[in-house]
């Protein structure tokens, strides 16, 4: 179909990014207000080019602020004017950010360092289109309905906009955002669809195949259908057309549905049997993509060819890892239990009313802020009590204590499998891998420790430390031989897992095993005994929740390694060749993912 | 302003309805939690509630809209106006019940209420300015990520909420004041972890997810689609149905006092929560409340074992002890608990 969107689906990769980034930045100009934003995942550079392309096929009048991330929550959602309320004696509020943007559209660049709390609140006013003040003795609310433009530079695999505000974003761009200007429409186009949004009219097989999507890909948001639905209307409005098409739904949904998938559809069981040969487990990509049959793909209905559209949009690596969840419990953990506060240091927050003393320090500004509002009663009282003037008077109440929140680093801790089943060549290569991850740990300030098991016993060879010299020269010296005590190394990782995450890091589990456990938690040998002890101890460890990566030491990718890993929720890594780096991606992948 | 969506034309989330209209007639029941996804339609349903529930009559000109009739438990003012009026009859007024949202970055003068600025300066008279926990008093205090909120603010609320009294004693001003609200906190346990002790003080606990029904799912968005497009029109649509529920909670309100629990059904209860292992009597008195103002919204003078099952999971999941061994989930302990006592079915 001939449309002012250009399609996403282009021969070369660049081009279909360049069509994807076009695509998006159209939908934007007509329905920003009605889909909340854009997260851009590029550089700078390439992200202000986007904006400026944007910009230009934009009403005129249409503001576009520039919030950076370090803004307190005063500046963003209004707060205390501090020069007005000393001068007139009265709290005075000051509007914010977002509320002088009302109507228009809000840029935010690194998101990614704006803390989460600050994120949650700009995702509940842009659900209510209301920035509400409480604070400092303020009490107001401001219109505020706007569009929001996101810019996360965070890493590959990491998101830093947090999870509150993403819902709340209809489209994500990754990688290269640049747009090419002969693609696009112009201002003109633009500026009729946006008239005509509101009435491009979405039939009930439109809202079918969208609800369809929405279940076949597991996502459970009830704003991604509405955001999907609104981008339709803007593809058909910016065609000049008063309907939603199938080609608009697909496309949208390729925009806001494929980057929220959190599983690829199973095919439907009544497909006849005997059409392939795989496995009912996941297919792999290629087949998932080109399983419909070639002969007759305009005669299923349309959300069976929705579905395939969007499928075929989900790039390969989140596909990759969408199969690998489906293998795996879920369990994301939460950025914001990983900060812990402090009086000391760290990312500054809010400060508090409290005393200043040795540890706790004065906010002289929040102070000041806390007294304005009292000077004019104040100096009038004390001037009834015969007091001598004083140009500003501060009391207890107003003291102000500043304080911080630390990011919490890593702490990886290495359960290494010393034992006689674990040959000696093998402990030897796994003690090169793990040296080489100590020196990487070492560059990301990461905190590591040190569980060895053999015999009867699992020992803490090395508590938490950045020290990594000592936990070099101790793992040279560890001595492998006797049997494999796995049940207890899991109970003393648990332990240690759960301390450090009490002590404010994040702990990451790595254990490097075969998994043939043949020592009981009573000491006693057995293997049955032994196995079944392991599997009791790996769940409990799972019941406690931390992140976790078993690799397989053994020559050959090992059933109950395989069988402990899935047991402690752990991911699972076969390592035929232990391969320094390959650990490092695995250690990495459950750091962000847990 | 944008208007709420209605409360009748919520598609599903039934667990979080019922939770919150048991909560509506009978206040005791404590707080709600709402655990689940985001995006799921938790905070929709908070929103739809000013517009449906009931309007409830207060003293006029009372600050913190006191019950005319809860004589001893009004505030201060009240109990002085009251003493100097004849007969003790204060003038009343109809108000709408409210629903306050605490927005994240709320400092706690504003919460619980500060010396009022204006008035020191004008009059030099040190007057109290109420808070949010005051525009709150006899009903709804909706925290949104609750477990994003600040830990010190978290505590006050709670005690504040248990005890249904706010005491300030800030800037050189000493007030108590009623404040008597169901706390409604919503969050994703993913975004990090809520403790333990917030956990338990919350009255009932739902577990919000989104169908995997795709009719239900195509249906939620024609709704939405229908409201975002011409909420006025939406909103007359669904009078009728709102007004059915209102009817409902004024009449369970009505029918709460005389409800019977006959003895063998408070007995199965208690056993269930034996069989649970809940910590404490609070988890029985809550399924008990919770149980009763489920059959009072029935329109049942007496409670059955239907109505304890129904109320089970939401008023005893989050008060389980974490078995370490058991690798299902709080809801399915629940479930199993009640087929272990009523059988299955």
């Amino acid at each position: 179909m001939a449309s002012a969107v250009p399609m996403s689906r282009t021969a070369d990769d660049v081009g279909a990014a360049r069509a994807r980034a076009a695509a998006a930045l159209c939908v934007l100009a007509v329905a920003g207000h009605r889909i909340g934003g854009i997260v851009l995942r590029d550089s700078s550079a390439g992200a202000q080019q986007w904006i400026a392309a944007l910009k230009a096929r934009l009403p005129r009048e249409m503001r576009v602020v520039r919030l950076p991330s370090s803004a307190t929550d005063d500046r963003i959602f209004g707060g205390l004017d501090l020069a007005a309320t000393i001068a007139t004696g009265v709290p005075v509020a000051e509007r914010g950010v977002v509320a002088d943007a009302h109507g228009g559209i809000v840029v935010i660049p690194l998101i990614e360092r704006m803390p989460v709390s600050t994120q949650a609140r700009l995702g509940t006013v842009l659900d209510t289109g209301i920035a509400t003040v409480l604070r400092d003795g303020v009490r107001a609310e401001f219109e505020a309905e706007f569009t929001l433009i996101t810019i996360d530079e965070s890493e590959e695999d990491v998101w830093g906009v947090a999870a509150p505000l993403r819902d709340r974003l209809a489209l994500v761009l990754d990688g290269d955002v640049r747009v090419d200007a002969s693609m696009l429409p112009d201002a003109s186009v633009v500026a009729t669809a946006r008239g005509m949004l509101d009435r491009v009219f979405a039939s009930d097989d439109v809202m079918i195949g969208v609800g369809t999507m929405c279940v076949a890909f597991g996502i459970a948001s009830e704003r991604a259908p509405r955001q999907a639905l609104w981008t339709a209307r803007a593809l058909a409005a910016l065609d000049a057309r008063h309907e939603v098409e199938e080609a608009d739904l697909a496309l949208a949904a390729q925009l806001v549905l494929a980057p929220r998938a959190t599983r690829i559809p199973t095919p439907p069981p009544d497909e006849p049997p005997d059409e392939q040969d795989a496995p009912p487990e996941p297919s792999p990509p290629e087949a998932t993509s080109s399983d419909a049959p070639p002969d007759s793909p305009d005669d299923r209905p349309m959300e069976d060819r929705l579905v395939d559209a969007v499928t075929a949009a989900i790039p390969p690596e989140l596909l990759a890892e969408l199969l690998a969840r489906a293998q795996r419990p879920s369990q994301e953990l939460g950025r914001a239990g990983a900060e812990k506060e402090s009086w000391t240091r760290g990312r500054q927050v809010a400060a508090r009313r409290g005393k200043p003393d040795g540890v706790r320090r004065l906010h002289v500004l929040e102070t000041l802020r806390a007294a304005a509002p009292w000077q004019r009663a104040r100096a009038k009282a004390s001037a009834l009590r015969g007091l001598t003037a004083r140009s500003l008077i501060v009391e207890r109440d107003d003291f102000r204590i500043r304080r911080y929140v630390e990011r919490a680093g890593t702490s990886v801790i290495f359960v290494v499998d010393a034992s006689g089943s674990a040959a000696a060549q093998r402990l030897g290569e796994a003690k090169g891998a793990v040296e080489a991850l100590l020196a990487e740990s070492y560059a990301r300030r990461d905190r590591v420790s040190l569980i060895a098991f053999r015999g009867t016993t699992a020992d803490v060879l090395l508590p938490p430390t950045r020290a990594l010299a000592r936990a070099r020269k101790l793992l040279a010296s560890l001595p492998g031989g006797g049997g494999t005590p796995l049940a207890t190394a899991i109970d003393v990782a648990s332990t240690a897992g759960v301390a450090a995450r009490r002590a404010g890091t994040l702990p990451v589990v790595v254990f490097l095993t075969d998994g043939r456990a043949n020592v009981a938690r009573d000491g006693k040998g057995g293997r049955t005994e032994s196995m079944r002890d392991a599997l009791d101890a790996a769940a409990k460890f799972r019941v406690s929740n931390l992140s976790s990566v078993l690799i397989d030491t053994s020559p050959r990718p090992e059933p109950m390694a395989r069988k402990i890993a899935d047991a402690l929720g752990a991911r699972y890594v076969p390592l035929p060749v232990v391969d320094a780096r390959a650990i490092a991606g695995a250690i990495a992948l459950a750091k962000d993912i847990g | 302003m944008r208007v709420a969506f209605p409360f009748s034309a919520i598609v599903g989330q039934e667990q979080m309805k019922l939770a919150l209209l048991i909560a509506t007639v009978d206040p005791s029941v404590g707080g709600v939690l709402v655990l689940g996804d985001r995006g799921t339609g938790k905070s929709t349903v908070v929103r739809a509630l000013p517009a449906l529930l009931p309007s409830m009559k207060a003293v006029e000109g009372c600050r913190y809209g006191c019950d005319p009739s809860a004589n001893g438990s009004r505030c201060d003012e009240c109990q002085e106006r009251a003493s100097h009026s004849a007969k003790g009859k204060l003038p009343v007024t109809d108000k709408r019940v409210p629903v306050i949202d605490l927005p994240l970055g709320a400092t706690e003068d504003r919460v619980v209420g500060a010396l009022d600025i204006e008035k020191a300066l004008r009059n030099g008279e040190k007057a109290f300015e109420p808070g949010l926990l005051a525009r709150a008093h006899r009903g709804f205090l909706y925290v949104d990520e609750v477990n994003l909120l600040e830990d010190h603010l978290v505590d006050l609320l709670l005690d504040v909420a248990q005890t249904g009294e706010n005491v300030v004693e800030r800037d050189g001003v000493s007030v108590r004041h009623p404040a008597r609200f169901v706390l409604v906190g919503s969050g994703n346990p993913e975004e990090g972890d809520l403790r333990p002790q917030l956990l338990d003080r919350f009255g009932l606990s739902v577990e919000v997810r989104t169908s995997e029904d795709v009719a239900q799912r195509v249906e939620v968005i024609r709704r939405r689609d229908a409201y975002e497009r011409d909420s006025t029109a939406f909103l007359a649509t669904w009078d009728d149905a709102d007004a059915g529920v209102r009817a409902k909670i004024l009449a369970a309100r009505k029918r709460l006092p005389s409800v019977q629990v006959p003895d063998a059904v408070l007995h199965k209860a208690v056993q269930l929560c034996v069989e649970l292992g809940t910590d404490g009597v609070r988890g029985e008195l809550t399924l008990l409340r919770a149980a009763r103002a489920a059959a009072a919204l029935d329109g049942a003078k007496v409670v059955t074992d239907a109505h304890v099952k129904t109320v089970a999971p939401m008023a005893l999941r989050h008060r389980l002890r974490r078995n370490v061994l058991d690798e299902g989930g709080s809801g399915t302990r629940v479930a199993r608990g009640i087929t272990a006592i009523y059988g299955a079915g």
